[in-house]
């Protein structure tokens, strides 16, 4: 059958165009992994300025505290020990003047030396790094509840828009991001580990357990590596309630969003062409649907760390977790300056660096992006 | 007209909407039919009810609309079917396709994966290797070069004619009997146009299809439809063999149409339309529905709405169908 | 949400249950905060029973570790918490949207310098900042305050920048220019009266996430000093005092309804303003 569409693929070989000349369809688009890649240098080159952002301003609180900025770099009981005073005054030029004494530390801090803490005695940068590994695991595991129950309860509020299902789901979602945090984890400790005995208290093992050997810091891989499978089964249990208490308030969020997602999505014409296709209202909903509002919700997902990373601080408080954020507490409490700016940058840091991955990810997820 | 029954039949066909239908009956009473290899030209401007009608009809209205009537394809009842049973039919015995093809595919997903979809759903046990050969010769028989380039690639890198070969391609995956192709050109160029109704045209003859071609656009079914039902708030107004519609227009409303067509041969008069606009939804005129925009239309016209008239296969609903108008262009 | 025909009638579409409910708790903890002593019977510093009693009639929410009546140290935390967010919230309005409207109305190098500014602010949680600065001051809810307003006002700088700069490219802002009107009367009399609405809705909405706040730096130790009957410290005893489950409670319920109060009232206004998205 012949037919007579012009151009459909492009001009015809003997066309004169000037010399040189390579015909262009839709097909060629100028390197399109190219821009992502330039797109991810540029981001990452900004990196080090950023970071930079960050260690000013949590030096700068050292000279806010009142008096002597001695008091920030060497603890109370420590100020009658000349030997101490004036090793720190060497080492962090505590003579000097301010841009001086600015420089010595960021000097200090290219080298990991971020201090020592006044409670545990230790190398601020060794605690730190320590206790960042339980952090993540929970923060992680927080995240993993808080977007399974935000999206589904989106789907579900968008899918049954105005009906009972829906206003359900908004209230739910609204009370997650009403109750404060460590009121809930005492709440549900109460409940489920002292009253009905379901899930384990505070910590994150067993009260005696040997913990296994330290390998990445997440109890849950490394029990699985240590072979103990009950102590694994253990972790994920002690992980369960920690998880939720903190997942539950970002879930309110990610539901609105998905919902008002879904919403959109669904009154537009291809899931009118999915039915007409014959395709049930399951598939149409999840592979249709849900699909095209992925993307957005994914960034959300990576905004909502730092909403989860603050409510951290108080979930571990109140689980006895061993992280980052009860670290802060503590020093926060104990007027523990070498850690509270230790953490202050580390924190900084990692928002930055999850900041910087979600927008990637966005880039990389979404094909019409990706080619302008 | 054979003996065994139509392909698609369409009677009396309502579509409410509102609970209770208060809001008003967007199709309000339509019939027609199709038989195999046959096109039909439906024919209305916008919100006449036309696509409304069509959708219902394969249970694709929207929420909170209620259907009564009757439409048989095959002689099997489609109103009030299970909506299981609905499915198993969209897509492989009667397919759909709509406006606007950019926004008709899904964005996410390649144009290899949506047509294979369309071919697995009602061919379970279909891997998606042969699926997507399948795919690759639907879109060589839409006459889509590269296929096997094309298949990996997404919907916003075709242009706006091959998007809609594609929906096309999609439709006719699984060899159906009926296609409903709700305004398949109006998001197009003119000169495009003229390619997608060939690529129907062929098909047509190809695999024996019988189309339903919804239109607002008289011109565009004067070279392949059929016969052609003019629909007018909700209500087929007139129905007639092609050339006889054009020949022999019963309907004011038809006149209005035909003479709204632009002529390029007559290039001193200005352009004709027809006065006024169609009503909206629930607010009926009293009597016929159209005597507020009509030249011709007497008392009788504001009392009673029109009984269909016959003259042969060539029906109308007026109160002088058939009469020639004086004065109307 | 269904409601009796005969109220569908009378009340306006945007007046939602929720938002109905949410009016009504806040209501409420104003006047807590204004009529507290005199909504209780007890003294909340005073101690006026025995210790940790479980709730009875005499003290509805029982009795803390101090024997001080929890009800009315409720009651009273209202006193502390509202004004100070209320204080935080007007302040880091005040000097967001201030700087905010300067970088849109004024772009170039005030416009990079103040938005660099907020950048950085916003490179942090907000509580590990807000942490990090209560600590350096020292303890005290107004030092709180402060840390508070710090980590706040970078969200109106951006909302309000963003809106100057959408209204600035409007005609009328063109005509003011044009008649000789100076810089300052049309950034005041034309671009602002406009862009006032979104920082409002917002920091309605925040003023439930400052309380939160809040609640969770005295929670930890860096507001409220004792015997102050602040809602986090409350919580805070509370977890010391875990199996006498009644002292956590009554300040627990106290910021669950505010926060819930204010949330309702933030999606009734964001109804009002965009019903599109029911």
């Amino acid at each position: 059958m012949k037919h007579n569409f012009n151009y459909v693929d492009g001009p015809p070989a003997d066309c004169q165009y000037w010399p040189g000349y390579r015909r262009r369809t839709n097909l060629q688009t100028p390197g399109k992994d190219k821009v992502m890649t330039r797109y991810i240098l540029r981001r990452l080159i900004a990196m080090p300025f950023l970071v930079r952002g960050i260690v000013t301003p949590s030096f700068l609180l050292t000279s806010v505290t009142k008096g002597d900025p001695l008091t920030a770099i060497v603890s109370d009981r420590q100020l009658n020990n000349p030997e101490v005073v004036a090793a720190a005054k060497a080492k962090w030029g505590l003579d000097r003047s301010l841009p001086e004494r600015y420089v010595i530390y960021v000097g200090n801090l290219l080298t990991g030396d971020m201090g020592t803490s006044f409670i545990t005695r230790r190398p601020v940068a060794q605690d730190v790094l320590y206790r960042l590994p339980a952090t993540m695991e929970l923060v992680i595991a927080a995240m993993a509840v808080g977007a399974t129950i935000g999206i589904s309860l989106g789907v579900l509020a968008a899918y049954f828009r105005n009906t009972v299902i829906d206003h359900a789901a908004r209230v739910f979602a609204l009370f997650g991001s009403s109750i404060p945090v460590f009121w809930l984890g005492l709440a549900l400790l109460y409940v489920f580990s002292v009253q009905w005995g379901i899930l384990p208290g505070p910590g994150r093992l067993a009260a005696r357990a040997t913990p296994p050997p330290m390998v990445t810091g997440f109890m849950t891989i490394d029990t699985l590596l240590a072979g103990d499978f009950r102590q694994f089964l253990d972790a994920v249990w002690h992980l369960i309630l920690p998880a939720f208490v903190l997942g539950w308030a970002v879930a309110g969020t990610i539901s609105r969003l998905v919902r008002a997602n879904m919403l959109e999505v669904l009154s537009r014409d291809f899931i009118l062409t999915a039915r007409a296709k014959g395709a049930g209202e399951f598939r149409v909903v999840i592979r249709h649907a849900l699909r095209n509002t992925l993307v957005p919700t994914l960034t959300v997902i990576g905004y909502s760390f730092a909403y989860l990373l603050t409510g951290a601080v108080l979930t571990e408080t109140i689980f006895s977790w061993p992280g980052m954020g009860s670290y802060a507490v503590d020093a926060a409490r104990g007027l523990d300056f070498p850690a509270i700016i230790g953490v202050t940058i580390v924190g900084g840091v990692i928002f930055l660096v999850t900041n910087l991955l979600t927008d990637i990810a966005y880039v990389v997820a979404n094909p019409r992006v990706r080619l302008e | 007209m054979s003996a065994h029954p139509p392909l698609f039949e369409v009677r009396d066909l309502r579509v409410a909407f509102g609970p209770g239908g208060i809001l008003g009956e967007a199709v309000r009473g339509i019939s027609l039919h199709v038989d195999h290899g046959e096109v039909l030209g439906i024919v209305g401007e916008s919100g006449s009810g036309k696509s409304v009608g069509m959708l219902a009809a394969l249970g694709l209205h929207p929420e909170g609309a209620t259907v009564s009537g009757s439409v048989r394809f095959k002689g099997r009842e489609l109103v009030g079917l299970p909506r299981r049973e609905l499915r198993a039919l969209r897509g492989s015995r009667i397919a759909m396709i709509f406006q606007d093809p950019l926004s008709s595919l899904n964005p996410v997903m390649t144009v290899g994966d949506q047509i294979a979809e369309a071919v697995r759903l009602h061919n379970r046990d279909l891997s998606r290797k042969a699926a997507l050969d399948r795919a690759r010769d639907l879109l060589a028989l839409v006459a889509i070069p590269q296929p096997d380039r094309r298949l990996r690639q997404y919907p916003h890198e075709f242009s706006g004619g091959m998007r809609q070969r594609v929906m096309i391609a999609m439709a006719v995956a699984n060899d159906p009997d009926l296609l409903i192709a709700d305004e398949p050109t109006t998001a197009l160029d003119v000169t495009v146009q003229a390619q997608i109704m060939e690529v129907l045209a062929d098909l047509k003859a190809r695999l024996k299809i019988g189309l339903i071609l919804i239109t607002h656009d008289l011109g565009v079914l004067a070279g392949h439809a059929d016969r052609v039902a003019v629909v007018y708030a909700g209500q087929v107004v007139e129905q007639a063999g092609v050339d006889d519609l054009f020949a022999r227009p019963g309907h004011p409303y038809t006149r209005g149409l035909i003479a709204s067509i632009p002529d390029m041969t007559r290039m001193d008069d200005r352009l004709f339309s027809i006065e006024g606009t169609p009503p909206a939804l629930g607010r009926l005129p009293q009597g016929c529905a159209f005597h507020p925009r009509c030249t011709v239309a007497q008392e009788i016209c504001r009392h009673r709405a029109p009984q269909t008239v016959q003259s042969g296969s060539h029906a109308a609903a007026c109160h002088f169908a058939f009469q020639t108008a004086r004065g109307a262009a | 949400m269904t409601t009796a025909p005969a109220l569908r009638m009378i009340r306006p579409r945007w007046l939602t249950l929720p938002l109905i409910l949410g009016l009504l708790l806040v209501l409420f903890w104003l006047l807590a905060t204004v009529a507290a002593p005199v909504m209780t019977a007890h003294d909340p510093l005073d101690m006026v029973g025995r210790r940790l009693q479980p709730p009875s009639w005499d003290h509805l929410l029982g009795t803390d570790a101090l024997g001080r009546d929890v009800f009315s140290r409720t009651l009273h935390g209202a006193r502390h918490s509202i004004p100070i967010a209320v204080a935080v919230v007007i302040l880091a309005v005040a000097i967001g949207a201030t700087l905010g409207a300067l970088a849109g109305f004024l772009g170039g190098f005030a416009d990079t310098v103040i938005m660099r500014l907020v950048d950085v602010t916003l490179s942090f949680p907000p509580m590990l900042l807000a942490m990090a600065v209560a600590a350096s001051l020292g303890p005290g809810l107004w030092n709180a305050a402060i840390a508070m307003v710090i980590v706040w006002w970078p969200v109106y700088a951006r909302l309000m920048r963003a809106q100057v700069l959408e209204v600035r490219e409007r005609e009328h802002v063109e005509a003011a220019i044009a008649s000789g009107a100076t810089q300052t009367r049309v950034l005041t009399r034309h671009i602002l009266p406009l862009c006032w609405t979104p920082v409002l809705i917002s920091a309605t909405m925040d003023l439930g996430q400052v309380i939160l706040l809040a609640a969770s730096l005295s929670f930890i130790g860096l507001g409220a000093t004792p015997p102050t009957p602040e809602w986090g410290s409350m919580i805070s005893d509370g977890a010391a005092q875990f199996y006498s489950w009644w002292v956590a409670l009554g300040p627990g319920l106290a910021i669950l309804t505010i926060v819930l109060g204010f949330n309702f009232i933030g999606d009734g206004l964001h109804d009002y303003f965009d019903p599109r998205s029911r």
